[in-house]
């Protein structure tokens, strides 16, 4: 499903943040990408994303080939992805449902299809009685949660998550990371980078570790 | 490929309606700046198209005139009353001519006593200077240049008159004014464009800054350029309707205002002269004027502008 080739990637300040990292994801798989601060973890989901291109080696997702996709058809593809990411980037100025419906809106979907698929969303983070209200509103835990309904409401093959727990409490990310794992079960390939080992740990997945932008000796094995 | 096919129009219009009132809805919650933004643009729209309306209303009462071109004839000093009285007659029936008016000399002092006021100097005079005048009024049929220079022949050909003279030549003076002032206003109009342009290039700009991490996460989630785009060109297509609006009830005042002394001015002379309004035109064309810059302003920053903010949320820990 994700396939990188020996992939490097320097910044304009002629940081290496990737260097010759090879690795494969199956279709269907759930694994967490850990490392330490500043081992590249952001920038290997940028590349997923195409929020970044990579400077050298090859990026397929789902059957194409990142680097020769251009950059009209970039939204098209970004649409097959589910983002997450830390401070949610949620609208502030718009409803939970509003939220959550952004991408049917955009990918074009009926007014009733977005009613039904939203809901459908919400329920599965447990927050449909709170599609009225603002994020603001809402606790850290929640946003997440509204963050995450959003990301799986278009029913994306792939869902990428950015240290989706970084400011929730230990049990707030124990049940994000099992809402994580539910969306696992039904066939989404889930890709998950954080810092928190010993969540990572308790759980079944295979890791990817990063050490200052390759990969770590011992997980350099397929 | 087949999805594109089964796109229902009725649901594309619908979408487009939706962010239409989204786009209004904004402007609405920040009603003092919206209104600020309008009222500039309507000033702007308002102006030459008021200076329009005056010019047009000037050039309205000298075509009038225009109708009534006169010409003098001053009869010689020795015609007597009796000859004058049948020249009058004869003239009259000539198919060129509409009517004619006769006035002695001795009318012609009393006049000209009366408009220069130099009376003390007409009595020093052993006798009266002036001549008798018959003023005539051509055929509206007899409009033509040639058709007027005929009728100046025949009637300088003619043993009692001195001089024929055609009161034309102030009016062609008023005429290229008119031009003059076209032509001003034109360029008046141009240059206000611009600056409406500017004003709503420059509102959409500071709405695209305020809007930047807004358009980011739209653009991660799948937003193309033109979905994105949509929602500003409708705000600047609101921007521009709105003012034309504005300019619109703008001039109704003003010209409310100017219409009462135009008319008591207009009396004074003895005519009956109205302002025309044009409203049904003005309420026409301002508006649609001011729609055609609020998109080309909104098309021209969103264009500059939108396509440098770029996605980078993940950001890098610190
Ligand atoms: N936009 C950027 N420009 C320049 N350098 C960057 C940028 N983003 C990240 N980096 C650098 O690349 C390296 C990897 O960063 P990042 O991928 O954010 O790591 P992680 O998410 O694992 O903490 C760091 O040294 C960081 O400073
Ligand atoms: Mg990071």
């Amino acid at each position: 499903m994700i396939q990188f080739t020996d992939v490097y990637k320097r910044y304009t300040n002629r940081h290496e943040a990737l260097s010759g990292l090879s690795f494969e994801l199956q279709q269907g798989e759930m694994a967490f990408l850990t490392g330490h601060s500043g081992a590249g973890k952001s920038t290997l989901l940028k590349l997923i994303a195409l929020i970044e291109r990579s400077t050298h080696g090859q990026v397929f997702v789902n059957g194409q080939n990142l680097s020769r996709l251009k950059k009209g058809k970039i939204p098209f593809y970004r649409r097959q992805i589910g983002l997450v990411f830390q401070d949610h980037n949620l609208l502030h100025d718009r409803t939970v449902f509003d939220n959550v419906a952004l991408p049917l809106v955009i990918a074009g979907e009926s007014h009733r299809e977005i009613g039904r698929r939203v809901r459908a969303s919400l329920d599965k983070v447990g927050l449909l009685s709170k599609e009225r209200q603002l994020p603001i509103a809402l606790s850290g835990g929640e946003q997440q949660r509204v963050g995450i309904a959003r990301a799986v409401v278009s029913r994306p093959p792939i869902l990428l998550a950015d240290e989706p727990t970084g400011n929730l409490d230990p049990d707030l990310s124990r049940d994000i990371m099992q809402l994580f794992e539910q969306f696992n079960q039904v066939g989404v390939t889930v890709f998950i980078a954080t810092h928190d080992l010993e969540l990572v740990i308790a759980m079944p997945h295979r890791q990817i570790v990063l050490e200052a932008g390759r990969l770590a000796p011992e997980y350099a094995v397929l | 490929m087949k999805k594109w096919f089964s796109f229902s129009l009725k649901s594309y219009l619908l979408r487009h309606l939706q962010v239409m009132l989204f786009s209004l809805g904004r402007l609405w919650r920040q009603p003092f700046s919206s209104f600020m933004t309008m009222a500039v643009i309507g000033i702007a729209l308002a102006l030459p198209a008021g200076l329009f309306v005056l010019l047009q209303n000037v050039t309205h009462v000298s075509s009038n005139w225009d109708d009534a071109s006169q010409i003098s004839l001053f009869l010689k000093q020795d015609v007597s009353e009796k000859e004058a009285k049948q020249l009058k007659t004869k003239i009259r029936d000539w198919p060129t001519v509409k009517e004619v008016h006769y006035q002695n000399a001795d009318q012609s002092l009393i006049e000209f006593r009366e408009l220069s006021g130099l009376g003390s100097l007409l009595d020093s005079l052993p006798d009266n200077p002036l001549p008798a005048v018959m003023t005539l009024v051509p055929t509206e049929s007899t409009t033509s240049d040639e058709d007027i220079q005929f009728l100046l022949r025949d009637l300088s050909a003619l043993p009692e008159v001195e001089q024929a003279q055609l009161d034309m030549a102030w009016l062609k003076r008023l005429r290229s004014i008119n031009q003059l002032l076209e032509r001003g206003i034109g360029l008046l109009g141009i240059l206000l464009s611009l600056s409406v342009l500017l004003v709503i290039g420059n509102t959409i700009r500071l709405a695209i800054i305020n809007r930047q991490s807004e358009i980011k996460v739209m653009k991660l989630v799948g937003a193309t350029n033109r979905f994105i785009r949509r929602p500003f060109l409708y705000t600047g297509f609101w921007y521009g309707i709105l003012g034309g609006f504005f300019a619109w009830s703008t001039l109704l005042v003003v010209l409310s205002m100017l219409s009462e002394p135009v008319y008591h001015l207009a009396s004074l002379y003895g005519s009956e002269f109205h302002l025309q309004w044009f409203t049904g035109l003005l309420l026409l064309y301002l508006p649609l004027t001011g729609i055609f810059l609020g998109i080309l302003g909104a098309w021209l920053a969103v264009g500059r502008h939108l396509r440098a903010i770029e996605p980078d949320s993940i950001k890098p820990c610190p």
